[in-house]
């Protein structure tokens, strides 16, 4: 539930592993919350409007990290209203780990665009922009749902929906017997819901764990490497990987066709996908491993298009450039070390993007690449999957309002409560598990009911 | 030409079942003059299918209808024969009564009071058309030619427009018991641009007691303490002798039987149309549906005091009379039963009611309103609730007033309209508590509180009835603020007194509040060791214990309803186009087309429309305010 009234927090600066990071905090709490875990030299709520302050933040009497701080009151603000920044050390983990305080200290996280959209109805944001603020808030809000849908790990998304159908059944079974109470009895229920409720909360509890640690998402800039057979891709992989050895993580391939290497350019975190190449075949195998190919490339926030230059476009380079036509591309020219019978003009009657010559054998281009990506970055070509860590955030948070309803729902157990106040506290826990998967409550609980149990008259 | 009967009334209601009689009383007793037509005089407030009003949730909505001045709670309180609150070992959201009527006693009782009331004018004839001048109702034309002229008119057709009834391979083309259906108005209605679909239903056999053993069945009696529906209903007054009803069981010779005859009924050979309700399926539903189930609970209801007639609850049907009497026999203490009607399932026109605003008027045509079964609900309850409100809102429309919506956070009702006009119902709608997300504040035992305010604003709830409320109101709030405060120390006689309870005694003194939030103790219980108690109605005392005991779930839902209204309170305008608001998603933006919501609240709700629409919609809103 949006409440506009709340106090939010997000990571307000670019992704990046470089720098100084940002957390905004604003609402009618922000000083308050951020009182909670600043130590400094005077105290947040003390401070005269738009000073910046040292200090550090500490959390749990744990020093988490030296920061700046800077306090401003509304009005004169971006969003109109308290606002507080934290300027740390940059670094993905340190900003979630901060965001992750501040929202253990009464925030709740940011949702896609709110930021914008809260400047704008408090009436920061000159009215001739409405349109571009209603585009930035459902752009961001396609974003993070995809974000949700093809970053989050499967496993993860699977446990949460086998939770959600625990928990929906539970319900349902409560609010059957209170509609049709002749037919369907409670009779000692409450001792199996207990037992039930205590096992879901174990098993959140190990995902909030999970989650803390930061292996919820696949992080960065979804980078899919494609390309007809033998084009290079995977020497483009490797080089990109070998330059930046020192920071390169494996991520083990999901499948046996497509390899993931998490890599920072400029301090920007790729997560590079080495697909199949594409052609037509009669191989069973390896039709598989085209369509999943494909399936990347549509997932895909960048894709770099690997063309080897010494051999003619064919069909299967058709079929490639048709479905990337409208896409963030760069294409690459590889052996360039060889004879060329393809040319730069050659792919611009079909694309229009940055294309580069490159050899992947003699390293040529690479810094061209990089760059590039660094530019479109900056640009804001690419800027999308800041959402991400306020994603996780988001995730994190839903976890643990789903586990404080379970704990609620244990505690009414335990004090006798009539059975239906158990179910006022599972819908919450199932609406929060919701949140994570994209999905909301509508009726599902209706249609449980009539699916599962049989009802009277 | 001129020999046709020509005349002039405030309001015209088409129906006289559940919602028309509530449509008609209203009007009438906000002094506009108000006609009401029948196919049947003698089927007034009839009740077609089950012999009790009430039930889970559907109680709610009769409390609220009476807190509002509709007339169904005190119908019933006079014409029950027996009574039951349900959920009674659960929490007091869930509380809900329950009564079998007398079905003939209650329809009489009914018409009487429509006969009665001044300004009502009770006519038996069918309804053939609407007559509509620029998108505003001006009438209605009776199938014998008379033209009967209106400012406001409420539909309230139930299951009677283009009405089938059907079992195994008999197809009768009337209305439920035999009446005559209602065949032309769709027509009308079509022409109109209203939009039509089909829904079916069913009943169970009714059979002859004298045919009944039920020494092989339960006896199943009803409360010794009644509690009446109606807040106006002296609780002494009620306590009559009840009768019984008798609960048996189907076995798996019954589903034999079914199954093996499964392709005589009209619901699997595909000549039924119309979509059935889940929640409550006909017993060969049932059978197939849950096949793993051995038995399924038959409760044997009297249909009145003056009749045979039992209602075979839980085994409504539409398999062929032959399979009928086979069924019905397999089961205990029906070995040789007697059908005096057969089961049957009933297909009639209805409205998709997103073609309604939450007033209940159609968004087409200004002044023609609709209620009941013709809105795709089910239900008396449900029936009578929207007829209520269509028939406020019709008198609201002529007399110039401020048209009634209730939200989901004052009542059933509020949750009922809300749905039908939100929602995609893909099949009748009925009433159900989960249904109703802020329950807690929404309880049977407070519809007065909550509701006779606005009653009396209306105009329906007497000046007494609502200084009564303001007392008790005020009341309940004193006492609760004073049991805060209340300090009990751990004397001697406490202690006892919480033992006597199996309640763990005191080491220090607490708030008298803390002692009846303990599971095993209540308000009423603690009375002996509350010296200052000031003796207060009973209604009272248990308005207070309720509030001290959940305080911390209905403080939590308070504040959800805070947020609410927030929401709700944020109108969109009439003129709203939107395809000017660009950034919508199409899915979004035809939804929100077709439903044309009131507020951002009801916005939210449609499926479809994500929080980051609601979000473009709110600047949208924003910007356009500037703008004017």
């Amino acid at each position: 539930m949006m409440y506009e009234t709340d106090t939010i927090a997000a990571v307000a600066s670019a992704m990046s592993n470089a720098g100084i990071g940002i957390i905004r905090i604003s609402g009618p709490d922000a000083i308050v919350i951020c009182d909670q875990l600043f130590q400094g030299k005077v105290k947040l709520s003390e401070a005269d409007s738009h000073t910046v302050h040292y200090g550090h933040i500490v959390w749990n009497h744990e020093m988490i990290d030296e920061v700046m701080v800077l306090v401003l009151r509304a009005p004169r603000t971006y969003t109109r209203e308290d606002t507080v920044e934290i300027d740390c050390h940059g670094g993905v983990l340190m900003m979630e780990k901060i965001l992750s305080c501040v929202l253990e200290a009464g925030a709740r996280p940011a949702e896609p665009g709110e930021f914008t959209k809260r400047a704008f109805l408090n009436g920061r944001i000159d009215l001739s922009q409405a349109e571009s603020v209603m585009d930035v808030i459902q752009s961001k809000n396609e974003l993070a749902l995809k974000n949700s849908m093809h970053q989050l790990n499967g496993m993860l998304s699977s446990k949460i929906r086998s939770f959600r159908e625990d928990i929906i059944y539970e319900i349902a079974y409560i609010e059957s017997a209170l509609d049709d109470p002749e037919h369907i009895s409670l009779e000692g229920y409450s001792d199996s819901l207990l037992i039930k409720v205590e096992r879901l909360m174990k098993e959140l509890d190990h995902l909030i764990q999970t989650a803390d640690h930061g292996t919820m998402m696949k992080e960065g800039i979804q980078t899919a490497i494609v390309g007809k057979p033998n084009a290079g891709k995977s020497s483009l992989l490797n080089v990109l990987a070998g330059r930046e050895r020192a920071i390169v993580t494996d991520i083990a391939g999901t499948t046996r066709d497509t390899l993931e290497e998490q890599i920072k350019i400029h301090g920007i975190s790729l997560n590079i996908i080495d697909t199949a190449g594409i052609r037509e075949t009669d191989d069973l195998v390896e039709q598989i491993g085209v369509e999943r190919a494909m399936d990347c490339m549509k997932d895909a926030d960048l894709i770099l298009y690997v063309v080897d230059v010494s051999k003619p476009l064919d069909e299967s380079d058709d079929q490639i450039m048709r479905e990337i036509k409208d896409r963030k591309v760069i294409v690459l020219l590889n052996k360039s070390d060889l004879t060329p019978v393809v040319s730069e003009k050659d792919i611009r009657e079909y694309l229009d993007c940055k294309i580069i010559s490159f050899s992947a054998k003699e390293h040529t281009g690479l810094d061209c690449l990089e760059d590039h990506i660094k530019e479109m970055f900056f640009h804001g070509d690419l800027d999308m999957n800041d959402e991400i860590y306020i994603t996780n955030a988001r995730h994190k948070y839903a976890l643990k309002s789903a586990y404080e309803s379970l704990s609620h729902t244990r505690e009414s157990i335990l004090n006798q409560m009539p059975e239906d106040f158990f179910s006022i506290d599972l819908m919450d826990a199932y609406e929060q598990l919701g949140y994570i998967i994209g999905e909301s409550v509508e009726d599902d609980l209706v249609n449980e009911i009539f699916q599962k149990f049989c009802m009277g008259k | 030409m001129s020999s046709v009967v020509n005349e002039t009334y405030d309001v015209c209601v088409i129906g006289a079942g559940h919602a028309g009689c509530e449509a008609a009383l209203a009007c009438a007793r906000l002094g506009l003059k108000t006609i009401i037509f029948t196919v049947s005089m003698d089927s007034v407030a009839m009740m077609p299918c089950n012999p009790n009003i009430g039930g889970s949730s559907k109680g709610h909505l009769v409390r609220e209808i009476d807190a509002l001045g509709g007339q169904m709670g005190i119908n019933i309180d006079k014409t029950f024969i027996q009574s039951k609150m349900l959920n009674k070992s659960k929490g007091p959201a869930v509380h809900s009564l329950r009564a079998q009527a007398d079905k003939a006693a209650y329809s009489m009782e009914m018409r009487s009071t429509l006969q009665n009331t001044d300004h009502l004018t009770l006519r038996q004839a069918e309804v053939c058309e609407i007559l509509v001048e620029d998108d505003h109702i001006t009438g209605v034309k009776t199938f014998s030619g008379a033209t009967y002229y209106c400012k406001a008119c409420v539909i309230c057709t139930g299951t009677y427009l283009r009405a089938r009834c059907l079992y195994g391979d008999v197809i009768e083309h009337t209305g439920p018991n035999g009446l005559k259906a209602a065949n032309y108005l769709t027509e009308s209605l079509i022409s109109h641009g209203i939009e039509m679909m089909r829904f079916k239903t069913g009943t169970p056999a009714r059979i002859d007691s004298r045919s009944i053993d039920f020494s092989k069945m339960e006896e199943q009696f009803g409360d010794e303490r009644v509690v009446p529906f109606s807040f106006t209903t002296n609780p002494d007054d009620v306590q009559i002798d009840q009768v019984s009803c008798y609960l048996t069981y189907t076995n798996e010779e019954t589903h034999k039987i079914i199954r093996d005859n499964l392709d005589r009924s009209p619901m699997y050979s595909g000549v039924i149309e119309g979509t059935g309700p889940r929640y409550c399926p006909s017993i060969e539903d049932k059978v197939v549906r849950f096949a793993d189930k051995k038995r399924h609970q038959l409760f044997v209801e009297p249909e009145g005091l003056h009749t045979n007639e039992m209602y075979i609850g839980g085994m409504s049907s539409s398999l062929p009379e032959d399979v009928q009497y086979a069924m019905y026999h397999t089961v205990p203490g029906l070995e040789n039963a007697k059908i005096v009607r057969n089961a049957y399932a009933i297909e009639y026109d209805c409205i998709n009611a997103n073609q309604l605003y939450a007033t209940l008027e159609f968004k087409k045509i200004r002044g023609l309103f609709s209620g009941g079964q013709f809105n795709g609900s089910s239900g008396y309850e449900e029936a009578a609730a929207q007829g209520l409100v269509a028939g406020i809102n019709a008198a609201m429309e002529i007399l110039g007033r401020e048209p009634l919506i209730l939200d989901r956070s004052e009542s059933y009702i509020g949750v009922l309209i809300d749905d039908l006009v939100t929602k995609e119902n893909r099949e009748p709608y009925r009433m159900m508590t989960s249904r109703a997300e802020y329950r807690l504040l929404l309880r049977q035992d407070n519809a007065d509180l909550r509701l006779s305010k606005i009653g009396h604003r209306i105009g329906l709830i007497s000046d007494e009835r609502y200084d009564w409320v303001c007392k008790k109101e005020k009341l309940i709030e004193e006492e609760i603020k004073r049991v805060k405060e209340q300090r009990i120390g751990a004397n001697e006689e406490v202690q006892n007194l919480l033992l006597s309870f199996d309640s763990i005694p005191l080491n220090t003194g607490v708030s008298l509040a803390d002692l009846i939030r303990r599971p095993e103790l209540s308000y009423d219980c603690l009375a002996p060791i509350d010296k200052n108690r000031p003796s207060l109605p009973q209604e009272v005392c248990d308005q207070v214990n309720i509030n001290i005991k959940y305080e911390g779930y209905i403080t939590r839902q308070l504040k959800q309803v805070e947020h609410f209204k927030k929401l709700e309170s944020k109108k969109i305008p009439d003129s709203i186009d939107y395809d000017d608001v660009n950034s919508l998603r199409t899915e979004a933006r035809q939804k929100l087309k077709l439903f044309r919501p009131l507020n951002i609240g009801q916005a939210s709700r449609i499926s479809g429309v994500s929080p980051a629409d609601i979000s473009v919609l709110l600047v949208y809103l924003e910007q356009g305010k500037y703008q004017k």
